[in-house]
């Protein structure tokens, strides 16, 4: 890079470190595409290379080389621990183990199913049953609940100091903030009694009869019995999910939680993140920072660089000029010039992204007192190192006070 | 091959976050001033679709928007009243109430129905012709297949019933090559690329619809050749020379065509692997590239830039 980042202020109190080791359990939200997925792995590898103690990183859907990277997706739900090997060649050695695990939905499920059934014979009736594996993937948002349920599961369990999530992508960021009341909801649906009420009484009941009148015709009354006889075991499990699905929700407003929200400054993205993070704080739900990813260096909105490209547009044309700079290059004159003259005409498109990424900064800088950034890196972002230079960015640059 | 102006039903799809209503409100519009009766329709109800168009919020009832341009919003609600009042005839559908309560868990629990209210609707336009030409801007690639698959699945679980006697027809319109094609939107980014390439693999799996093509959306243009990309690399070494002459700001305008050139180079291999992967596909996908527009407008005139790329890559690429 032709210019490297301003000098950290070292006196100042890092405000992400401050946040990984004051938290236990971080949810890493935001619209999909903006490297949710590397962006909390790297908060993980952050925080075991200042931290001891056992972190580990869930998440959903990740790239399969940052998978294969991590070594996970290979066992379901069952987490791995990354070797301290993966560190090597790195300035910086990891005090803490790193491990990752990959949200299965189906397994999930599975593990769902068996906990909460309260007996052998319907835990066997539910998973065999035809409709159970097409309507956990569908209803309640069950990939948001599940990440949810997963986190946790996963902090109960007391083996990790720090659990960090990555959400599923949404078609809504609310979703993930939902998903626990709408289970609980779900249990107390006047339609899930309709569901489950028998067959027969339900024909002759006056209140829900038209209802069921257009139901059979729509649907078939098979497919509707089919329907409810799975209700009818899932019922049995009332318990068991509404008390989880309670304790779940509590832990979303836990002071040992906070939500990280991440976003690029591409318009709907930012939009976004702007609304999350407006809901969390109406929640009164902990918003530990806004991260913002592949952004632009700052100074290509400068007037002085505006300034030198509107000169260099000019200068190429000045032939003393051109030989002199393709002489410091060893490069041949015409190719020198023009060159100088796509470089210069081509800055003010670059320019204005990188003006309009600085607007959305600052909006996006007024909704949370911790902005951390990241520029955008060479490549992806697919092993460890590459994860290490990502939470090198995000550290370092840790308010947005430098605009 | 069927040019793609001459579908009847194009679903267009792709990774949240790329373009996907830019593109499909473009396809609409193109359709439109070639003089094609056009529908457009948002499945997700998110309000992009208006806000691409610059008009007031949409509904279910399509209103038009300019000369032979529709549009309108999915609303399975309001996709069940009325296919009831048209094909069940129940005299007390009115006296039902507020169906959404009632029905909206049934569809979230069964398997299929949610999408298939969606999916029939659009297909009945198609069947009554109603339009020349309806152009879905479709749910994100991870649920597209879920969608235009929900009549065969639907076909699959329920013996008997009315829904199930209204499948055939949509499957008819769905597996027609000559009448329906789904185009998919990817940016030359890897998450994108990748689902994209799965996309395709998942089509041909799962359903019988037809990919009619990519669209590669934001594509940096090549600004250099090879000689000229290492002079480029190299200018860094002249800083001195030019930062006297052009000030100190000369840095700043390197790095910009540093990053530009860098983020340009890695997208051409992610596109390059997208290319690669549609060999592989059985049926001929062409990409069609819309250029970065570096633009600060949002709605109309990135509809309206957009539409003159594809335009421009559409009459080259016939």
């Amino acid at each position: 890079m032709a210019k490297t980042t301003r000098s950290t202020r070292r006196s100042a109190p890092n405000a992400l470190d401050a946040l990984l080791a004051s938290k236990e359990m971080v949810l890493v939200t935001g619209s999909g595409g903006v490297g949710k997925t590397t962006v909390a792995a790297a908060l993980a590898v952050a925080a075991v290379i200042h931290q001891r103690g056992r972190v580990l990183v869930l998440t959903v859907d990740p790239a399969r080389r940052l998978a294969d990277a991590l070594g996970i997706g290979v066992f379901g739900n069952e987490a791995v621990r990354i070797p301290d090997e993966a560190f090597s060649g790195l300035p910086q050695q990891p005090k803490g183990e790193l491990w990752a695990a990959m949200l299965d939905t189906k397994a999930g499920w599975d593990e769902l199913i068996r906990r909460h059934a309260p007996d052998a014979k319907v835990r066997e009736a539910v998973l065999s049953n035809p409709l159970y594996q097409n309507i956990t993937a569908r209803f309640v948002h069950s990939h948001d609940y599940l990440a949810m349920e997963q986190l946790h599961d996963l902090h109960a369990t007391g083996d990790y100091d720090l659990v960090i999530v990555d959400t599923p992508p949404s078609r809504n960021a609310l979703d993930i903030l939902d998903a626990p009341s709408r289970m609980v909801e779900f249990f107390g649906s006047r339609l899930l009694k309709w569901l489950t009420v028998p067959y027969r009484s339900r024909i002759f009941n006056v209140a829900t009869k038209p209802f069921y009148q257009v139901a059979d015709r729509v649907l078939g009354s098979r497919f509707l019995r089919d329907i409810g006889d799975f209700f009818v075991l899932f019922q049995a499990m009332e318990k068991g999910f509404v008390a989880r699905a309670r304790e779940v929700e509590a832990l979303l407003a836990d002071h040992r939680t906070a939500f990280v929200v991440v976003s690029t400054l591409e318009t709907a993205p930012a939009h976004e993140a702007a609304f999350l993070a407006a809901e969390l704080r109406r929640r009164q739900l902990p918003l530990g920072a806004i991260v913002i990813n592949r952004v632009l260096p700052a100074s290509l909105s400068s007037d002085e660089a505006a300034d030198s490209a509107n000169r260099l547009a000019v200068l190429c044309d000045d032939e003393d000029f051109v030989t002199s700079v393709a002489d410091a290059i060893d490069a041949e004159p015409d190719v020198t010039a023009t060159v100088l003259g796509e470089v210069a005409t081509r800055f003010h498109d670059v320019a204005l992204v990188a003006t309009r990424e600085a607007e959305r900064r600052s909006e996006l800088a007024a909704l949370t007192s911790c902005l951390l950034s990241a520029p955008s890196l060479d490549g992806e972002v697919n092993d460890v190192p590459g994860l290490f230079t990502l939470s090198r960015h995000l550290r370092e640059q840790h308010d947005g006070a430098d605009f | 091959m069927i040019p793609l102006t001459a579908l009847g039903l194009v679903f267009v799809t792709g990774k949240g976050g790329v373009g996907k209503t830019s593109v499909a409100a473009a396809f609409a519009e193109l359709s439109a001033r070639a003089g094609r009766r056009t529908l457009v329709c948002e499945m997700d109800a998110k309000g992009s679709l208006a806000a691409a168009f610059d008009v007031g919020e949409l509904a279910f009832k399509p209103r038009q928007i300019e000369k032979n341009l529709f549009a309108m919003t999915m609303n399975t609600e309001d996709s069940l009243r009325e296919y009831l009042r048209l094909f069940v005839k129940l005299p007390f559908v009115g006296r039902i109430g507020p169906l959404a309560r009632t029905f909206d868990f049934v569809a979230d629990a069964a398997p299929g129905v949610k999408e298939i209210l969606a999916v029939g609707k659009i297909c009945y336009e198609v069947r009554e012709h109603h339009y020349d030409v309806v152009v879905v801007d479709a749910e994100a690639s991870g649920h597209i297949v879920a969608q235009i698959g929900a009549p065969a699945v639907i076909a699959d679980l329920v013996k008997v019933g009315l829904v199930r006697d209204q499948t055939q027809w949509m499957i008819d319109i769905l597996h027609n090559p000559e009448i329906t094609g789904v185009v998919v939107v990817t940016t030359p980014e890897e998450m994108p690329v990748t689902e994209t390439i799965e996309l395709m693999d998942r089509l041909d799996e799962e359903t019988d619809v037809r990919p009619v093509a990519v669209v590669a959306n934001r594509v940096l243009p090549a600004l250099f050749d090879r000689r000229h990309a290492d002079v480029v690399e190299r200018l860094g070494d002249a800083e001195e020379v030019l930062a006297e002459a052009a000030g100190d700001g000369v840095d700043s305008v390197l790095e910009a065509a540093m990053i530009t050139e860098r983020r340009r180079r890695v997208g051409a291999t992610h596109l390059e692997r997208l290319r690669d992967a549609l060999d592989e596909v059985p049926a001929e996908v062409p990409v069609i590239y819309v250029p970065e527009l570096f633009t600060r407008a949002t709605g109309r005139r990135v509809v309206n830039l957009v539409s003159k790329a594809l335009t421009d890559e559409l009459d080259t690429g016939a």
